[in-house]
């Protein structure tokens, strides 16, 4: 265990560096970027990926993966849209029935994982066919707009001067930190990813832990949904689609292993900043938004082959 | 011998499975919409549909050794583009027809050493290829068409027999890695590793070396199947078709490939593919909104993995 702590806190370590040596780097390229006001656009910007990488951080830290996080983000945001405006609900009904939706949908996850043995991969990679299918079915391609002004709070908004998702962001995010360390669901968690197996015949509530993990991560899909719309006040099909790289790249590059079993939600968010950041700055240096997709693939690409020899390091 | 014999059988009753239901298929649509059956309706369907299936047919290999590529879409649209801007440069058209195959062949060989040396999880290493492939050509082309193709460039119109050419690049492929697959050395290696990999490095065989040459095959299929898609109309898209790796990877575990690894055919993935390109054909005849089509596919898949699920319980 030790061996497994000292290895997070030097992978942490190298991440905050990094970090910091890319503050420097940016701040020194472009004179916009080290300011209050672009650090919180940035923050506001991350949101969405941040919200759902803490779920998957779970997810991951079992030995799953969760790909269908996007899709279940389309469909929420296409059945605000389709709640309110088509079916005539008021917006607040609207948005609840919506979260309702995405639990339903991550819900449905888990249960294919667990009752029928499903592994995750192959599970959510199926999901993510059916629930953007479903999305393009009931949007028929058709955008919803008009949203009232108030909804536009959440995600244009500021709370005490800064961005007002961030606030609900900081929330999940503490909640996650508290379970994945401090709770019994947490320790259970981690003995899923080091060995499922030996996890089941100690008593471990194993499936129970999975599918409410599925099913977190459906739910907090559809909360990024719902601050999505707000943010961009539409509603589109497509929306989320490749968003589960970015929330896969800033978890694996936080430092929690792809094959389980180690990761803080800590990490995560560092990683999480260190992507943001690095996509801004690109931005900011006159690379176009299609060319940081390229970036992100290749710091997925290197974080895991850092994280792999890290391990290989501290096994020996 | 018997557990082979019966696995053969089991992947055969697929197979015919497939036949029937495409038979099925178009009794039904056509009976409902007989311009369904008509001569040009059918030839569309096969012509606009050939590649998926020639695509497919390395993604069986890929996930029978135990692996999955969902960046094949991505690769299929960069290896489109370049043969279309070797073909406008005035390079030899045969140039345009082959570079794609070598190119294909060398990108995943690198993916394939990435998977296989340095220990990055086919999921992880492709998603990066993913978003690496597809965000460098909408960089590298924004977006723009590529037309003024070369007179003879089109292989894909081209006719033998009366039957177009990607009709018979499908049948002919098929025929080839099925031969491959079961009267070669490297075929039953390919099994060998996904169905128990410790077993298959016990008796012998390179898992590693195993696992690139598949995904060198796989990406000069990928290449053919990228000359069928460029050379079918006048005009070359320069984006990359949205969810093609999923229809890929749907044509393979429907067509009977398993999940799990090391069972399948590259027979009923082809079959499966037809019946993609029937389905989505019939939608339109039936007067049923294109829109769902992804739906439809999300749902079969689901209903497949599940069956394959159940079936593999029950057997043991």
């Amino acid at each position: 265990m030790t061996a497994v702590t000292r290895v997070l806190v030097r992978h942490e370590a190298i991440l905050a560096i990094l970090f910091v040596v890319a503050l420097f780097v940016l701040a020194a390229q472009s004179d916009r970027f080290l300011t209050t006001a672009n650090l919180l656009n940035q923050a506001r910007l991350m949101t969405e990926v941040g919200l759902i990488a803490i779920p998957m951080t779970f997810v991951i830290v079992t030995g799953g993966i969760d790909l269908s996080v996007g899709s279940i983000l389309g469909l929420c945001a296409i059945l605000v849209g389709v709640f309110w405006q088509n079916a005539g609900l008021p917006l607040p009904a609207a948005i609840v029935l919506s979260l309702l939706a995405g639990t339903l949908a991550g819900f449905a996850n888990g249960v294919i994982i667990t009752r029928f043995r499903v592994p995750p991969l192959i599970a959510t990679l199926a999901t993510l066919a059916l629930y953007r299918g479903l999305a393009e079915g009931i949007s028929q391609a058709r955008s919803v707009r008009g949203y009232p002004a108030w909804f536009a709070t959440l995600g244009q908004g500021e709370l005490l001067g800064i961005p007002s998702q961030l606030w609900l962001f900081a929330l999940v995010a503490i909640v996650g930190i508290f379970i994945l360390r401090f709770t019994t669901f947490g320790r259970t968690t981690y003995a899923i990813g080091n060995n499922e197996a030996a996890a089941e015949f100690s008593g471990l509530a194993v499936e129970r832990t999975k599918l409410l993990i599925y099913t977190a991560s459906g739910f907090v899909s559809a909360l990024a949904a719902i601050v999505f719309v707000s943010r961009v006040s539409t509603t589109r099909s497509d929306m989320g689609t490749g968003i589960e790289l970015e929330v896969i790249t800033a978890v694996v590059l936080g430092g929690t292993s792809i094959f389980g079993g180690r990761g803080m939600v800590v990490g995560t968010l560092i990683g999480l900043c260190l992507m943001q950041i690095l996509q801004n700055g690109l931005s900011l240096s006159g690379v176009r938004g299609d060319g940081t997709t390229v970036v992100i693939g290749a710091v997925l690409i290197v974080a895991v082959l850092i994280s792999n020899v890290l391990s290989r390091f501290s096994n020996d | 011998m018997r557990s082979r014999l019966s696995h053969t059988l089991g992947t055969l009753g697929q197979e015919i499975l497939l036949v029937v239901v495409i038979l099925a298929l178009f009794a039904v649509v056509g009976s409902v919409n007989a311009r369904f059956l008509s001569q040009h309706n059918l030839t569309s369907i096969f012509v606009g549909n050939a590649y998926i299936a020639v695509a497919a047919i390395g993604m069986s290999l890929v996930i029978i050794s135990g692996n999955i590529d969902v960046s094949i879409g991505a690769l299929i649209g960069v290896l489109a583009v370049i043969s279309g801007l070797l073909a406008t440069n005035g390079y030899p058209i045969w140039l345009a027809w082959l570079a794609p195959l070598v190119l294909g062949a060398l990108i995943n060989t690198l993916v394939g050493c990435l998977i296989a040396y340095a220990k990055v999880p086919s999921i992880i290493a492709t998603l990066a290829m993913l978003s690496i492939l597809s965000g460098g050509l909408i960089t590298f082309t924004g977006g723009r068409w590529i037309s003024g193709l070369p007179a003879g460039y089109q292989l894909a119109q081209f006719r033998l027999l009366d039957v177009p050419s990607p009709v018979w690049f499908m049948i002919g492929m098929t025929i080839l890695a099925a031969l491959l697959m079961r009267y070669t050395a490297f075929g039953r290696s390919v099994y060998a590793v996904g169905s128990n990999a410790e077993a298959a490095r016990a008796s012998g065989i390179s898992h590693a070396a195993t696992v690139v040459k598949v995904f060198a095959i796989h990406g000069a299929i990928g290449g053919v199947a990228a000359v069928l898609f460029a050379t079918q109309l006048q005009v070359i898209q320069s984006t990359v078709p949205v969810g093609l790796e999923l229809v890929i990877i749907t044509a393979s575990v429907v067509g009977g490939v398993s999940i799990l690894g090391g069972v399948g055919t590259v027979f009923g993935s082809t079959l499966a593919a037809i019946l993609f390109a029937a389905i989505g054909s019939s939608l339109i005849f039936l007067n049923v909104s294109a829109y769902w089509l992804r739906a439809v596919q999300g749902v079969l898949i689901l209903a497949t993995v599940l069956a394959d699920m159940a079936r593999r319980r029950r057997t043991g």
